[in-house]
């Protein structure tokens, strides 16, 4: 059965996954995919290539699941920080850098075959976030959008701006926390995630 | 290298280190309470990155390759002590990763509870450094041509030997881990021996066309290699 997992929490899968269940693999799949594929093709620019990232990514998953820990994270934040990794170390590989990468990606998200409720709360989270980066200063939100889309590492965002490393360092720190702050006080309600029924 | 490593969590969280930068990271997190709770809000940041780039949907036909390619490998599986293996399994490459999880695992442990801390501070380290090579997809397995086990190797070129059933070194002696380019062996590291499955971490990295070997020397180790090697990697 496809979704006989549908009621288990992300953690519970990544637990039954560590176990070698394979239909709790596909269940964590079916819950992240489309966040992490998305993600993939903003990093890479390349569909076969982030279709290697994720594929790469949940194969760490499977491989890895015994040695999550939820203490430390969510289970959704565990699996895009490695399929996300998966597509900078490609893009890295590749040279196949975003020559702007602050041209906003806009996703076209029409007509896809997503549920009006997933599609609903997805533009609504890209919203709230591209808002939150709106509010970011521009030196902030130009290394926090090098860096986690277009791949560069903190090194070659230093000489590609031609500011020393440790200005690079403090940006993206502080980029990142005053992000988080923004984050949390947009989010009323707790939940980051729908409900997914089958 | 401990100078300064705290700054990198943000850089970290954002997958903006340099490959060395971000092995160096996660060997010292797991020492620092302070780096893993920053880090845990910065990747509550991160995720909302993720969600805010989505676009198209991924094709049908990527649902089975993930679940295919996931079949077809074996599981880095690390029960604790006293838990029971559920299912068994299937290939000897498969044992080998598993048993070499808890040995690292086992490891981990064993630096726990050490007393010295700069001890366990680098034994940390070196196990750490071996199970993000164990954990990495990219890593691949180059067989032995003396001595049972396996050397898993990194696209970095960071290297680990998991070793079947080689006996502890004898009184005074140690086990001295090479590696060999173009046919001049560099020391890579000591180790004890007696663990079975074994995870040494190789110290160094390797490229390819290197070997890496290990032969028995005194206690302290040598500059040179003094004996034939119980244990030789094929070429990398």
């Amino acid at each position: 059965m496809r979704r006989q997992h549908a009621h288990l929490s992300d953690e519970a899968l990544v637990a039954l996954v560590a176990r070698g269940d394979e239909n709790a693999l596909g269940e964590l799949y079916d819950r992240v995919a489309r966040i992490a594929y998305g993600l993939a093709v903003r990093v890479l620019r390349d569909e076969r290539l982030a279709e290697d990232a994720v594929q790469e990514g949940f194969l760490s998953v499977w491989r890895t699941a015994a040695s999550f820990t939820a203490e430390r994270s969510k289970a959704s934040t565990w699996i895009l920080t490695l399929v996300h990794r998966r597509a900078v170390d490609l893009v890295r590989r590749e040279e196949r850098r975003r020559a702007e990468p602050l041209a906003e990606g806009t996703a076209d998200v029409a007509g896809t075959s997503e549920g009006p409720d997933e599609e609903a709360w997805l533009r609504f989270e890209r919203e709230r976030v591209q808002a939150a980066l709106r509010l970011l200063p521009d030196v902030q939100r130009e290394a926090i959008e090098l860096a986690y889309y277009g791949g560069f590492s903190q090194s070659e965002l230093a000489e590609r701006l031609g500011v020393p490393l440790g200005t690079i360092k403090s940006r993206m720190f502080a980029g990142l926390a005053r992000l988080r702050e923004l984050l949390d006080e947009g989010a009323q309600e707790g939940s980051w995630r729908p409900e997914y029924t089958s | 290298m401990e100078t300064g490593i705290h700054e990198l969590t943000a850089a970290y969280a954002l997958d903006a280190l340099e490959p060395e930068e971000r092995v160096a990271y996660e060997a010292h997190l797991p020492g620092c309470e302070s780096c893993r709770e920053e880090l845990a809000t910065f990747l509550q940041a991160t995720e909302a990155l993720a969600v805010a780039a989505s676009g198209p949907t991924p094709a049908p036909e990527l649902r089975e390759r993930v679940l295919a390619s996931a079949r077809a490998e074996p599981q880095l599986v690390v029960p604790l002590a006293g838990s029971r293996r559920r299912a068994a399994v299937p290939v000897l490459a498969g044992v080998a990763a598993v048993a070499a999880v808890v040995a690292v695992a086992l490891g981990l442990w064993a630096a726990h509870l050490s007393s010295d801390l700069s001890s366990t501070r680098s034994a940390l380290d070196r196990q750490r450094a071996a199970a993000i090579v164990l954990a990495d997809p990219t890593a691949r397995r180059v067989p032995l041509k003396a001595g049972a086990g396996q050397l898993v190797v990194n696209e970095q070129g960071r290297a680990v030997l998991l070793l079947d059933g080689l006996p502890a070194a004898p009184a005074g002696k140690t086990y001295e881990t090479w590696i060999i380019a173009s046919g001049t062996p560099v020391a890579a590291g000591l180790f004890a021996g007696g663990a079975s499955p074994d995870v040494v971490g190789v110290e160094g990295v390797v490229g390819n066309g290197d070997v890496v070997a290990v032969t028995v020397e005194k206690a302290g180790g040598t500059m040179k290699p003094t004996t034939p090697p119980v244990i030789a990697s094929s070429s990398i």
